[in-house]
């Protein structure tokens, strides 16, 4: 018995799990972080020097392959974040998707909450370079009152086709979609599905699994733009999100269909308030005090959402942190999108604009989805509000057009 | 795909809590894994790390197919077959006939031991093709290894193959960086391999880092080639056109050796046990790894009612031409031994050249339209 005990303790300190009879009796296992060497998954590449070990990135154009040197690599290959995250693991993606001439990925993910801590070095100027300049000194703001926010209920409904806000949102003491295991996603559901349970009134509705769906859920959802399907794109799958598919994954939605949850797709959950027409404030209503429910049920389950007041919520990928939040709306532009000043009128509003496809999609008829640009750094109130009032002057201009008016007038200073 | 399966938190949930599901799965895994075992291996891990999960993420991934039955695991580094055997064992046995935990394997790469094989009619038989996969002792498996390591592996295997000479001079060409005019001939030669695309493959994570590390080598005479860092550290084939099933064996056995006692010099032979023969990354190619096979006419055996049963008594399998589950041309088939594991090199091929002789002359004789049936043969 004290041989074996022994042996344990000297296994324990190289970094191997060690057996024990059955998976009730105590599991002794290494400590990632207490390893003389740190982060490894593959122990073999330690073997290896850094130069050895360090990717070919020479044909790469995202954000992650413009910041990681290969004097970073070095320091940061032996870290590991507690649950066993390694700078390896962020990168996998970017390596393996070279990325676009014209469209800048992010080439980076999240493993849980610390990844942005442990390896701050890199993942700081990935956020820098994203989102503005965000400075790691900065403080992030969130504000979700719908009381702030000022107008929004009258954008004009004939051209204003609808309107939708959607943000992610990450439960804390789990780890992030490319890392979780399968007994964490589960209890990452299980808790979604109890807070979302509770909930009353407007915002009653129903959880449909995606492994037990039937086929009427199933076409009834597709009909519906709700059914989310397993990520085809080699961005997503690269860095692990799809995996165990679709073991834990599962949409819920209310009664009246404008408040709709996926859980366990890109984020533990993705939250979705949306109607026809143009009332964002209702939208922005819902969205809000929907939100603040489930965090209050979460919070009671002692899971609440990850947040710091640095980087706000954290969420999977860099870019969706702070706000994680995408509002916009489908509106008929057909003379303004043709004006020459349009990419200006849109960058001074802080706006972007995207196919009705979603991103990287065409317009057709004229009609463009048009939402905020930034995500980190404003509050949600601030980029809702800059939403309403740039999508209020587009229309303006729309209207001046149509009647052959000039636009110079009511052309927006930078926001 | 990546793999979760290095998450420290995932040891706060119980082994019910952890254990996938697969209702709606069909491949060796699967059919094998239950709770108990995957509560018994969750808390291990070999040496350089690879866990349970990581073993069989492939075969959660990949549900399988109602026909054919995909195995479902991949090894991450020798050490698996060692420490996972509890699962990896039932499944080996499953999958090669019955292999037991105590059955040793035999190796044999003496070409001479080979009798015949260099008469099959090439009116009939238009070309013959063996091909292996070969395992660098003291790296990891390509569903594990570091770019560190893979670029070790190309770097050995690039040195080994620039030293052979005679028939075996050859080139080699590094995926990335390969030429236009290279990528061409290497496509017309069908020499060129691509990124999998296969998820049975990329689930096991065999695809990271695309193209880095990865090449093909082949001798000037367009007979010998090699693969390096694609599905196993190297893949093997010798081949030709006609049905000189004894020089296609003869340049396989000659250029493996020789391959072999480089990387030996190196102190990086190998992957081999007297239990598992050649260790490789699919447990599917234990043993030999050996896939030795022809394309063959035979348009009227294939429709005759007993072909499977012939086939199966031969130990052999058919293929369409255009490899696994293809169709066949024209009545062309591709027929190869049907085992790996359990029987040697020399084993495998006779009874390949036996076969195909065989089935050569009864389809001589169906076009003649006399009788097979004293011709059936026992099972092998």
């Amino acid at each position: 018995m004290s041989d074996n005990i022994e042996n344990i303790e000297l296994l324990g300190t190289i970094g191997i799990f060690v057996s024990t009879p059955d998976s009730n009796s105590p599991q002794i296992r290494q400590q990632g972080s207490a390893m003389p060497f740190g982060n490894t998954h593959n122990k073999a590449k330690m073997n290896y020097d850094s130069d050895q070990e360090y990717p070919d990135l020479s044909k790469h154009n995202n954000h992650m392959a413009k910041i990681l040197t290969p004097a970073m690599y070095e320091r940061l290959r032996s870290k590991e974040t507690p649950s066993g995250f390694t700078l390896d693991d962020i990168i996998q993606t970017g390596i393996d998707n070279p990325g676009h001439p014209f469209i800048m990925t992010v080439g980076c993910v999240a493993g849980d909450e610390e990844t942005y801590e442990v390896f701050k070095e890199l993942l700081d100027p990935v956020i820098e370079d994203r989102h503005g300049g965000y400075k790691p000194s900065d403080k992030h703001k969130t504000d979700i009152d719908p009381a702030n926010l000022k107008g929004g209920d009258d954008l004009d409904p004939d051209y204003v086709l609808s309107s939708r806000v959607r943000t992610g949102r990450s439960v804390r003491g789990f780890c992030l979609p490319p890392h979780c295991s399968r007994g964490e996603r589960r209890a990452v559901e299980k808790l979604s599905i109890e807070a979302l349970a509770s909930l009353t009134g407007d915002l009653n509705g129903k959880y449909y699994a995606l492994k037990n769906m039937t086929d009427a859920e199933q076409q009834q959802l597709i009909d519906d733009h709700f059914l989310f399907d397993k990520p085809v794109s080699p961005l997503l799958l690269a860095s692990g999100m799809g995996r165990d598919w679709p073991d834990a994954r599962g949409i819920w939605h209310n009664d009246n269909k404008t408040f709709l949850v996926w859980v366990n797709e890109e984020d533990h959950l993705r939250v979705i308030s949306m109607q026809k027409g143009g009332n964002m404030k209702e939208v922005f209503n819902r969205f809000c005090t929907g939100l603040t429910k489930i965090e209050t049920l979460f919070k009671e389950r002692n899971h609440a959402f990850m947040w710091n007041e640095h980087l706000g919520y954290v969420l999977t990928c860099p870019s969706n942190l702070g706000t994680g939040l995408r509002a916009g709306v489908h509106v008929k532009l057909p003379n303004m999108s043709k004006n020459a000043k349009f990419e200006d009128v849109l960058k001074k509003l802080r706006l972007q604009k995207r196919g009705t496809g979603g991103v990287d999609t065409a317009a057709v008829g004229g009609v463009f989805d048009i939402s905020n640009a930034d995500r980190l750094g404003f509050s949600e109130v601030e980029l809702v509000q800059m939403v309403v009032d740039g999508v209020k002057l587009l229309v303006d201009m729309e209207k001046k057009l149509e009647k052959g008016q000039s636009i110079d007038d009511i052309m927006p200073a930078q926001k | 795909m990546a793999k979760n399966c290095h998450n420290d938190y995932k040891m706060k949930f119980t082994g019910e809590e952890e254990f996938p599901d697969l209702s709606l799965h069909n491949n060796h895994m699967a059919k094998v894994l239950t709770k108990e075992i995957y509560g018994k291996l969750r808390g291990k891990s070999t040496p350089s790390g690879f866990t349970v999960d990581d073993v069989i993420q492939t075969g959660v991934d990949n549900p399988g197919h109602p026909f054919i039955m995909t195995v479902g695991c991949v090894a991450g580094d020798e050490e698996c077959y060692e420490v996972f055997k509890d699962l990896l064992d039932p499944i080996i046995s499953d999958r090669h006939g019955g292999y037991k935990p105590t059955d040793k394997h035999k190796t044999d790469l003496n070409f001479e031991n080979l009798k015949g094989g260099d008469d099959l009619d090439p009116n009939y038989v238009l070309s013959s093709r063996v091909r292996t996969g070969r395992s660098i002792k003291g790296f990891t498996l390509p569903p594990h290894n570091s770019r560190g390591e893979r670029r070790g592996i190309e770097k050995l295997s690039i040195e080994a193959l620039a030293s052979l000479d005679g028939e075996f001079k050859g080139k080699y060409y590094p995926l990335n960086g390969m030429t236009d005019a290279e990528q061409d001939l290497l496509i017309n030669d069908h020499f060129l391999f691509d990124k999998p695309v296969s998820p049975l493959l990329t689930c096991a994570g065999m695809a990271r880092d695309w193209p880095d590390g990865r090449g093909i080598w082949h001798n000037d005479n367009k007979t010998f080639l090699v693969w390096v860092n694609e599905e196993d550290h190297l893949r093997v084939i010798s081949m030709q056109l006609g049905g000189n099933m004894k020089e296609v064996f003869r340049r396989f056995c000659v250029g493996l050796k020789k391959i072999e006692e480089i990387f030996k010099k190196h102190n990086h032979g190998f992957s081999w046990n007297e239990h598992l023969g050649y260790i490789l990354t699919c447990p599917s190619n234990l043993g030999t790894g050996l896939r030795g096979g022809v394309h063959v006419k035979l348009p009227k055996l294939s429709t005759h009612a007993k072909f499977e049963e012939i086939l199966t008594r031969l130990r052999l399998q058919k293929r369409g031409t255009g490899g696994v589950d293809t169709a066949s041309v024209g009545g062309v088939f591709d027929i190869s031994n049907a085992d790996r594991l359990g029987s040697s090199e020399v084993d495998q091929v006779q009874l390949v050249v036996d076969g195909v002789k065989l089935m050569v002359e009864m389809e001589k004789k169906l076009e003649k339209n006399e009788s097979i049936d004293g011709m059936i043969p026992a099972q092998k």
